[in-house]
């Protein structure tokens, strides 16, 4: 207890410079926090859109389709199994087809993929209804990326070739009914949306589908012969090496900053040390040992930490609420990365990420404190009442 | 009167054995332009909105399933080939130093940026294994006096269900070509010119192909040299010669 009383009284003491420490590893706890905070804030959103915009509450794949292998479409396609057919009537489930096909907009020559959704479904938040409109023309909704990327606006008229299931060409002319804003660009970048009764007739792939959505809080996937049920973990498993990789790149960062801010602590220590001598050989006179001077000393040093995560918590507290509650804007651009990213992230900062954090920096000051502190139990008393023991 | 009738059936019946069938039209024009090997020094002008621009090419071919090209010019494309084989295509281009299959979705993708894809170089051109051909018209292409010939394809799974060939009735060459998709809706038109005599056979110069849903003016394909039945050595169809 002595010793955390004369380490706080030495720490108080010693003015700016202690501050200046305690400032500079409080930045280091409240960015950590932070960039933490933002990550996680975006792994929450990303997920959140794409479970509202693109895969529901899981999917069901024909077996033959994979949508990593462009290869898969021609195959993987089959009649809906009565059991999905009866979630889909019940609209628990919605079937999507999907076929390859080029768009002409404005003359120019673009590779898409034809996708083909029931109009009137409510499982994924596509402004689908929009193509039940004009009934002469084939309706069709497209995504900003895609409107920018072809300079499409709604009621223009685009051509767009494609072979149906034979390998036979066709063409036509379809309208745009609609375009929407969303953050998860695998269902804009280069894709159209259609009716998918017309998207059958087109390609002689009558009751045909290459996924089906089901509702979000479906708990129990009925096993169906033929197609396969994808679950989140295969679902965002794209999207979660991506954060992983976040994760990983930013702890280099912090490794930096964290780095920065020990260097700061360490120098403190040495200098106290050696400015410090004759109090030192006076603890020791009085009768500390060599070891409880190196506690001391030690403790002195890792208050710095304690004190950086009482100051963090003050000035930190406010501005990482403000930034949750105002978010954090991503750079303009940023739309077409080709992942899940909203325009602005809202940080979410988790309890534990907090504590592990301040814990890290504590432990690290700790030891950082203690490096230079292990010199005083080679000090010869009497040298260092004399200020000559280094 | 008898008479009369009598002249009209004759005059009738010699009209009608003189127009010869679709499938005989087709066999002329594959007996006058099927050659056992190819070689050619050829160039493509590519027009789009932004003007045009010339790639020039030297092309071997064997039959209809082997064939390699080798781009000379411009500088930007000098160096890439390609290779077609059976229903393979792979492409080598210099700046990557690397070969890659064309599969899947890069198929549909054009040459250079010309208005043909790779997969209409895929495709087998001997039409009469794929089509029943019947002779709808007469018309004139290039000046020249033309039967139409209307080709439905034979089975389900042609990329074009309905073709139209205009067909020079002297030389048995076709002056023009209309490929049609499913809703009937036109997609492509090849135009061909400048036909030449070589080594006995009438052959186009000059093809000028159109996707009618793209903007421009086509992309032509002009031969300035062609030699017929010559030797080419295996080593040229094979993977190899692509590095």
């Amino acid at each position: 207890m002595l010793a955390f009383k004369l380490a706080y009284k030495n720490l108080v003491g010693a003015g700016l410079r202690t501050w200046l420490n305690v400032f500079v590893l409080s930045l280091a706890l409240v960015i950590i926090v932070m960039t933490w905070g933002i990550v996680e804030g975006w792994n929450v959103q990303a997920k959140h859109d794409m479970k509202e915009w693109a895969v529901g509450g899981g999917e069901y794949w024909n077996e033959k389709y994979d949508q990593y292998d462009p290869l898969s479409l021609n195959d993987g396609h089959g009649s809906i199994p009565p059991e999905i057919a009866k979630l889909c009537s019940s609209g628990e489930a919605v079937p999507v087809l999907i076929t390859q096909a080029t768009a002409y907009p404005g003359g120019r020559m673009r590779n898409i993929l034809l996708n083909g959704i029931d109009p009137s479904q409510q499982i994924v938040k596509m402004p689908t209804s929009v193509m039940n409109g004009d009934t002469s023309v084939i309706n069709a909704i497209i995504g900003t990326r895609m409107a920018k990327a072809t300079k499409l606006s709604v009621n223009d008229m685009v051509s767009i070739r494609w072979r149906d299931a034979k390998g036979t060409f066709d063409a036509t002319e379809i309208r745009i009914a609609g375009i929407f804003h969303s953050n998860v660009p695998n269902i804009d970048i280069n894709q159209i949306w259609l009716p998918l009764d017309e998207l059958q007739k087109m390609t002689s792939m009558k009751g045909q589908a290459t996924y089906i959505i089901l509702k979000q809080g479906m708990t129990s996937a009925p096993t169906v012969p033929g197609w396969i049920h994808k679950g989140y973990d295969v679902l965002f498993e794209e999207f979660d090496r991506v954060i992983k990789a976040k994760h990983a790149s930013s702890s280099v960062v912090f490794l930096i900053l964290l780095s920065l801010a020990l260097l700061a602590v360490f120098d403190t220590q040495v200098l106290s040390i050696f400015r410090r001598e004759k109090e030192i050989g006076t603890y020791i006179a009085l009768g500390m040992t060599r070891w409880q001077v190196v506690w001391l000393f030690t403790v002195e040093g890792a208050m710095h930490a304690v004190l950086s995560v009482v100051a963090g918590a003050i000035w930190g507290t406010p501005l990482l609420y403000l930034l949750s509650k105002n978010g954090f804007a991503m750079p303009k651009g940023s739309e077409g990365y080709g992942f899940t990213l909203a325009e602005k992230i809202f940080p979410v900062y988790g309890a534990g990420t907090i504590i592990i954090t301040a814990v890290v920096i504590m432990l690290a000051t700790t030891i950082v404190s203690f490096i230079p502190s292990r010199k005083i139990a080679r000090m010869k008393p009497t040298d260092a009442l004399r200020g000559k023991a280094q | 009167m008898k008479q009369l009738i009598f002249l009209a059936l004759s005059f009738l019946t010699i009209q009608a054995s003189s127009q010869p069938s679709g499938k005989d039209i087709l066999n002329l024009i594959d007996k006058n332009l099927a050659a056992k090997t190819r070689i050619m020094t050829a160039k493509m002008v590519i027009s789009g909105a932004r003007g045009s621009r010339t790639i020039e090419f030297n092309s071997w071919s064997e039959g209809e399933n082997k064939a390699y090209t080798e781009y000379t010019s411009p500088a930007r494309e000098k160096g890439t080939k390609m290779l077609k084989m059976e229903d393979k295509l792979w492409i080598f281009s210099p700046s990557t130093d690397r070969i890659i299959q064309i599969t899947g979705q890069m198929l549909r993708q054009s040459v250079m940026g010309s208005d043909l894809s790779y997969e209409d170089m895929m495709e087998d051109p001997a039409m009469a294994n794929h089509y029943n051909a019947s002779v709808t018209a007469q018309d004139t292409a290039d000046n020249r006096k033309c039967w139409i010939l209307q080709l439905n394809a034979l089975k389900e799974g042609e990329a074009y269900e309905v073709r139209k060939i205009w067909v020079d009735q002297e030389r048995n060459i076709p002056l023009k070509e209309e490929l049609y998709g499913k809703s009937g809706k036109l997609l492509k038109r090849t135009s061909l010119t400048d036909v030449q005599k070589i080594q006995g056979r009438w052959f186009p110069m000059k093809m000028i192909f159109k996707d009618m849903l793209r903007s421009g003016d086509g992309t032509q394909f002009i031969i300035s040299s062609i030699k017929l039945d010559e030797t080419i050595p295996d080593d040229i169809f094979s993977k190899a010669s692509l590095k």
